[in-house]
């Protein structure tokens, strides 16, 4: 703080605008409850009493994408279901994050080769923020990716935002 | 009723015209078993109608139906059981590569749709009478028949072409 350091009443902060937003977002990621196979079990319980995902102020699942931050790609993606997630990520308000969670969202995991309906990677079709390797990934991977993602989201510059891409 | 009974009163039903063979796979020292019937493919519906309606057969349950792609032909696999009598059947038909259909039975056993289409959707066995032969599984625009022997995975360019 420096200069401006004791010249307030008590209980006056001086801090970034940047800073501001950036920590009210990071501090309430409500992902959307969504899941596509075997890592949205994982998903499910890194959200429930054991992990508790809510520690980290991302335990609201909403059950829509307008009010979701966050979509978790938690499984595999299917050529079928991959417009629908197209459209699902379309409806959800900015800022928004994608978290592709484990080996086949990342990029067609054990489909890789012989899945002819698996499309090998989410990110072909939603720009991703951060990867979550595993097959499954744990619960505390899981939750390493979310930390990381609030670290990304910390680096934000809300008032010089660039507009995002689209993707596909 | 044993199957091999089970095939007796078919072919006194019909003749071997259309019942045509029992069909049992291992041998002594294993023990026989997955007995099949092998069926005229175009009276199909007609011996799948008497099978639930005769008295001593009652086969009201349709387990499962499978296409099968052989070297030389597609088959279409049946498995029935009877909730009456407790007993099980299999029933198979042929059909030829160059134009491959069979009679649908969902008219005597409603269970069949889905699994038709799943066939069909799969190994591309067309279901003639079926009220609504359409893709299941995959998305509508997809083109082939991916559990085909001769199938070829698509590129991911190339399904982006179909609008995927």
């Amino acid at each position: 703080m420096g200069a401006l350091e004791g010249k307030f009443e008590d209980g006056v902060i001086v801090t970034s605008v940047d800073a501001l937003f950036n920590w009210a977002r990071l501090s309430s990621i409500w992902p959307m409850t969504f899941g596509l196979a075997c890592c949205a079990i994982e998903m499910m319980h890194t959200a429930a009493c054991r992990f508790d995902l809510d520690r980290f102020g991302a335990g609201v699942f909403r059950a829509t994408p307008r009010q979701s931050d966050l979509m978790i790609v938690a499984g595999t993606v299917t050529y079928k279901m991959a417009k629908r997630i197209k459209l699902l990520y379309d409806q959800m308000p900015e800022p928004r994050y994608v978290i592709a969670m484990g080996s086949c969202a990342i990029g067609g995991g054990p489909y890789y080769e012989h899945g002819y309906h698996v499309v090998k990677g989410v990110d072909l079709y939603i720009p991703v923020d951060v990867y979550v390797p595993g097959c499954p990934p744990h619960p505390e991977t899981l939750m390493a990716g979310l930390i990381e993602l609030q670290e990304k989201i910390r680096q934000d510059r809300v008032l010089r935002r660039k507009k995002t891409v689209d993707a596909a | 009723m044993e199957h091999i009974e089970i095939f007796n009163r078919l072919r006194q039903q019909f003749g071997e015209e259309v019942v045509l063979e029992h069909v049992v796979t291992g041998d002594e020292a294993k023990g026989f078993r997955d007995p099949y019937i092998l069926l005229k493919t175009e009276s199909l519906a007609e011996v799948a109608r008497f099978l639930k309606d005769d008295e001593a057969l009652a086969f009201d349950m349709l387990h499962c139906i499978s296409g099968v792609d052989w070297p030389e032909y597609f088959e279409s696999v049946y498995h029935l059981f009877s909730f009456k009598h407790r007993h099980m059947a299999t029933l198979k038909v042929r059909t030829s590569k160059d134009d491959p259909k069979v009679p649908s039975v969902t008219s005597v056993w409603p269970a069949a749709d889905w699994h038709e289409r799943e066939s069909y959707d799969l190994v591309g066995i067309r279901y003639e009478g079926h009220p609504d032969l359409t893709r299941i599984l995959l998305p509508e625009e997809w083109e082939g028949h991916p559990l085909r022997k001769d199938y070829e995975t698509p590129t991911h360019e190339h399904l982006r072409e179909l609008g995927l």
